[in-house]
């Protein structure tokens, strides 16, 4: 639902929502029905707990930490607890490697099971039969759609998710970007990476210097 | 609070999602956060039960939908949250008014006393 924002009766429309929020907070508070610093740390939640930045963390330190990488493939769910993040429902979590040679994709074909305390909520086309249904028989030509010619030298391995299992993928860390430190790297690990239909990419100012 | 964010509200669907970019909430004005913020903790403080704020916030999208008015997600959000807790007691309308013109008084005022600080009146984040 994209909006325009120009017209000055937008804008003050703009300045009465903002106005008007102002008061119904102050007026809440007023009365003792909420606190300031409640709403503070509800918004600071939502708006970290809601995203993949969980999910971009072990991505990021698996590229930067050998030993925790391994880890990782060993057994995803103890390797993401280190961090602090627990599965799904206690969903054992597995964890796919791309390598040159493999790429990993991720769908539910039943439902919409998805590892949300890693990778935040699951996009809307990650729900739709659409997808459920192609993505296993033409995962190439449903990642083309996506954007990402993948060539046919690359095997691609698509994997179907379920109460039990919830599955993340370990993309290629993007060439150009071995002297950046795990907090650089974090920042480029996207959702739509993590599940496999997109590929990570080196920060512009990297790109085609090679 | 539980310190956790509840499934309920962020897995809102359809004409009801909280607009997002690569899964995260998006919030376009600091307001919009306030807004957001204010219903959910209303909620967790047992003000209502969160079904009966998506239903309002349904019931409000569709109603501007039907009229062709072009307000954003978190201005029909803010419209709804107003009604609902006028609805459940609250407030009232006389009030709610009442403070809203105060603040823009306020803000007014503000201006006049301290332009050198234009942005004061922004919670940023």
């Amino acid at each position: 639902m994209p909006h325009e924002h120009h017209g000055s009766e937008h804008i003050q429309a703009e300045i009465d929502a903002a106005l008007r929020t102002k008061a119904l907070e102050a007026l809440l508070v007023e009365k003792g029905l909420i606190t300031t610093d409640v709403i503070d740390e509800i918004v600071r939640l939502y708006e970290q707990d809601i995203g993949p930045l969980n999910g971009a963390k072990v991505v990021a330190k698996a590229w930067t930490d050998p030993a925790y990488k391994q880890r990782l493939l060993e057994d995803g769910t103890a390797a993401i607890a280190e961090l602090g993040f627990t599965g799904s429902q206690g969903a054992e979590m597995v964890v796919l490697e791309d390598t040159p040679t493999v790429h990993n994709v991720v769908v539910c074909t039943l439902c919409s099971c998805y590892p949300w305390p890693i990778l935040g909520l699951p996009p809307t086309w990650y729900k739709s039969f659409a997808y459920r249904s192609r993505v296993v028989r033409e995962p190439r030509v449903v990642l083309r759609e996506f954007g990402w010619e993948l060539p046919e030298s690359i095997e691609i391995r698509v994997w179907d998710s379920n109460s039990e299992v919830r599955y993340m993928v370990l993309p290629e860390r993007p060439a150009g970007t071995e002297h950046l430190s795990e907090g650089e790297l974090m920042p480029l690990v996207t959702r739509d990476a993590m599940i496999g239909v997109a590929k990570v990419e080196a920060p512009q100012a990297l790109q085609g210097g090679e | 609070m539980a310190g956790t964010t509840d499934r309920r509200i962020a897995n809102m669907d359809e004409q009801l999602a909280l607009p997002r970019k690569n899964g995260e909430l998006v919030f376009e004005a600091p307001w919009e956060a306030r807004a957001f913020g204010l219903a959910v903790a209303l909620n967790e403080n047992g003000l209502y039960p969160w079904r009966d704020f998506s239903q309002g916030l349904a019931t409000e999208i569709a109603t501007a939908e039907q009229k062709g008015i072009s307000s954003s997600y978190y201005e029909r959000w803010l419209t709804s949250l107003e009604k609902l807790v006028i609805d459940k007691g609250l407030m009232t309308r006389e009030e709610l008014d009442a403070w809203t013109a105060k603040q823009a008084l306020n803000e007014h005022d503000d201006h006049h006393h301290h332009d050198d600080h234009t942005h004061h009146n922004l919670h940023v984040h």
